[in-house]
């Protein structure tokens, strides 16, 4: 990649988001994904004449949501614009959606990439509504061998927010972080399933690459058709490498839209498209402006979630590393809810933490168990935790504690007792069976006395055999020690 | 000043197919409609509020509930050709 070297990649993502309301954008038809083609059309999302739209106040209040957790100012008054074009999924042959004065405009995304922490603009996010979807039939389903398109208006008005951010990703890896932390977001606000794979959440790429330090941008290319963050990735990377080759070998960068290729790992021009002047935008008559007041941008306000880098926050501040942070604010609500629980029982944050995000989590996956059907109470955590820093369970032993917890066998002391597992640390007891080990194995105290120190490691595995592994080992160490010195 | 209008390019945007007597016609009308526009334009309108729509009220919204969809048999009984619950047109091309 030294190729790359004195150039710096300019990035933009485009994000479009289906809403998972339970009606469509501008009628009553259901939103449903994977029904049976044609089954949640009515006038309106057909496009028939004479049909009038009508918004559905949820989505409203929740693409605010979405301007609000991207930090976002809400334009007070919004207004929706017809974007004009011909394509066979778009029945109405305009798609409604917003121009010049989107809901949410100006705000930023904080990302976590390799450790630091990048701020990423948000330029705007927008609403309108799905097209249609085509199927291209013909020889091997190619695209550009069609004999007929199929059309299934089932998503045809479904809400869309297309979240644009200002070109301020410079790699392909801050480029996936910005991806994965908003889907993260959209998934918090509980808006959208956010499925890349079936198509509710996707994305393109602008990307222009300019000599370091140079003050106008290149020619910005868009990318398409990547279907997972590993692709957005991948094509990033290619496209930024294409793109300086091009230019490094005599050749420009023309303005053009490529197609992420995944299998080739490649991306390909396409035809070009109409212009974005093209599209003779003109506010739609069929709806009167939209305003969102400040008691109503107050009280969508008061729904917003605990976000996922707000929750990342407090967790470092609870003396969590960036690591386990990130790892914990990723953790299931139930199971963040029972660390939240622990703590406030008084558990060490970190050993708690470590919990959850370790044995309990492989535990659950182990037996199939959804975290909402586990007995695991904060206050059993809690006392769990305490066991292990006060020494009445061992490390290993407190794995069987939380194995006996988790099938419902009780607390954990219960459970400690009731399987046989709470260490001896009574001076005396021990003492006795070290007493024992060592009469039993004189070779091994003359070694010792020979001045051979590894031989502790032998008597302390004796004890402890003969002890059932009850015996707490630092105490076993010390008493050990202290009657062969 | 008459408005210089890519009449043609504006045609194929609506997909309409235009002979030149109807290009030249609508050349002219489309270019008297911008000049009327641009008239407008010169007024001084700085103590004007700004409307984005005729009706003067704003927030038309409904709830978001499911309301009956049209029976798929009557929907796809007025497409020309349909097959398997899908419309069928003739192959669409981004771009063509
Ligand atoms: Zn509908």
């Amino acid at each position: 990649m030294s190729v790359l070297e004195g150039w710096e990649a300019v990035i933009g993502i485009e994000v479009h988001v289906e809403l998972l309301t339970q009606s469509k954008m501008f009628c009553g038809c259901k939103v449903g994904f994977g029904d049976e083609p044609n089954m949640n059309v009515c006038p309106t999302c057909l496009g028939l004449p004479g049909a009038l739209p009508v918004p559905n106040r949820t989505a409203i209040e929740w693409i605010s949501k979405i301007g609000m957790a991207l930090n976002c100012e809400i334009s007070e008054t919004s207004v929706f614009h017809r974007k004009n074009y011909f394509y066979a999924d778009l029945p109405k042959n305009y798609q409604i959606s917003q121009f010049d004065i989107p809901v949410c405009h100006d705000g930023f995304l904080d990302v976590a990439v390799d450790g630091d922490t990048v701020r990423i603009g948000i330029e705007r996010a927008h609403q309108e509504e799905d097209t249609g979807k085509s199927l291209h039939m013909g020889e091997g389903g190619r695209i550009h061998a069609a004999t007929e398109t199929l059309l299934d208006f089932n998503r045809s008005g479904v809400p869309l927010v297309e979240i644009v951010s200002k070109p301020d990703i410079r790699t392909a890896a801050q480029a996936r972080a910005y991806a994965q932390e908003l889907r993260n977001v959209i998934l918090e606000l509980d808006v959208s399933d956010a499925k890349l794979e079936e198509g509710s959440m996707r994305f393109d790429a602008n990307i222009s690459v300019r000599q370091e330090g140079a003050p106008e941008f290149g020619t910005k290319v868009e990318i398409k058709n990547m279907n997972s963050f590993r692709s957005l990735e991948r094509a990033v990377a290619y496209e930024i490498e294409r793109q300086v080759d091009e230019i490094t070998s005599g050749g420009t960068v023309i303005q053009e839209t490529r197609h992420w290729d995944e299998e080739a790992g490649v991306t390909h021009g396409m035809r070009t498209k109409e212009g974005s002047s093209d599209y003779r935008y003109f506010t739609e008559p069929d709806l009167v402006p939209i305003v969102i007041d400040a008691t109503w941008q107050a009280e969508i306000r008061q729904s917003l979630p605990e976000l996922p880098a707000e929750r990342r926050a407090r967790y470092a501040d609870l003396g969590l590393d960036p690591h386990l942070a990130g790892v914990l604010a990723g953790a299931d609500a139930d199971l963040r809810a029972v660390f939240d629980h622990a703590v406030d029982a008084g558990a060490d944050a970190k050993a708690a933490a470590i919990w959850i995000t370790g044995e309990v989590t492989a535990w659950l996956r182990r037996e199939d168990t959804a975290p909402g059907d586990s007995p695991l109470t904060g206050e059993w955590l809690a006392a769990l935790v305490a066991m292990v820093s006060d020494s009445k369970v061992s490390a290993s032993a407190a794995k069987d504690v939380l194995d006996g917890v988790m099938r419902g066998e009780g607390a954990p002391e219960a459970v400690a007792e009731g399987r046989d597992l709470i260490q001896i640390s009574d001076a005396g007891a021990i003492a006795a069976a070290v007493d024992e080990v060592l009469a039993a194995n004189p070779d091994a105290v003359e070694r010792y006395q020979a001045g051979e120190q590894k031989v502790v490691g032998f008597l302390v595995g004796q004890v402890m055999r003969a002890t059932q592994g009850k015996a707490e080992p630092k105490l076993v160490n010390e008493l050990l020690r202290e009657k062969l010195s | 000043m008459p408005i210089d209008i890519d009449i043609a390019h504006v045609a194929r945007l609506a997909r309409l197919a235009l002979t030149e007597e109807e290009l030249e016609g609508y050349r002219r009308q489309l270019g008297d409609i911008l000049e009327h526009a641009a008239h407008v334009q010169d007024l001084d309108t700085s103590s004007v509020t700004p409307t984005a729509h005729p009706l003067g009220f704003v927030n038309a919204f409904r709830d978001d509930e499911v309301c009956p969809s049209l029976e798929r048999a009557e929907v796809l009984a007025a497409a020309p050709e349909a097959r398997e619950g899908y419309f069928v047109v003739p192959p669409a091309l981004e771009g063509s």
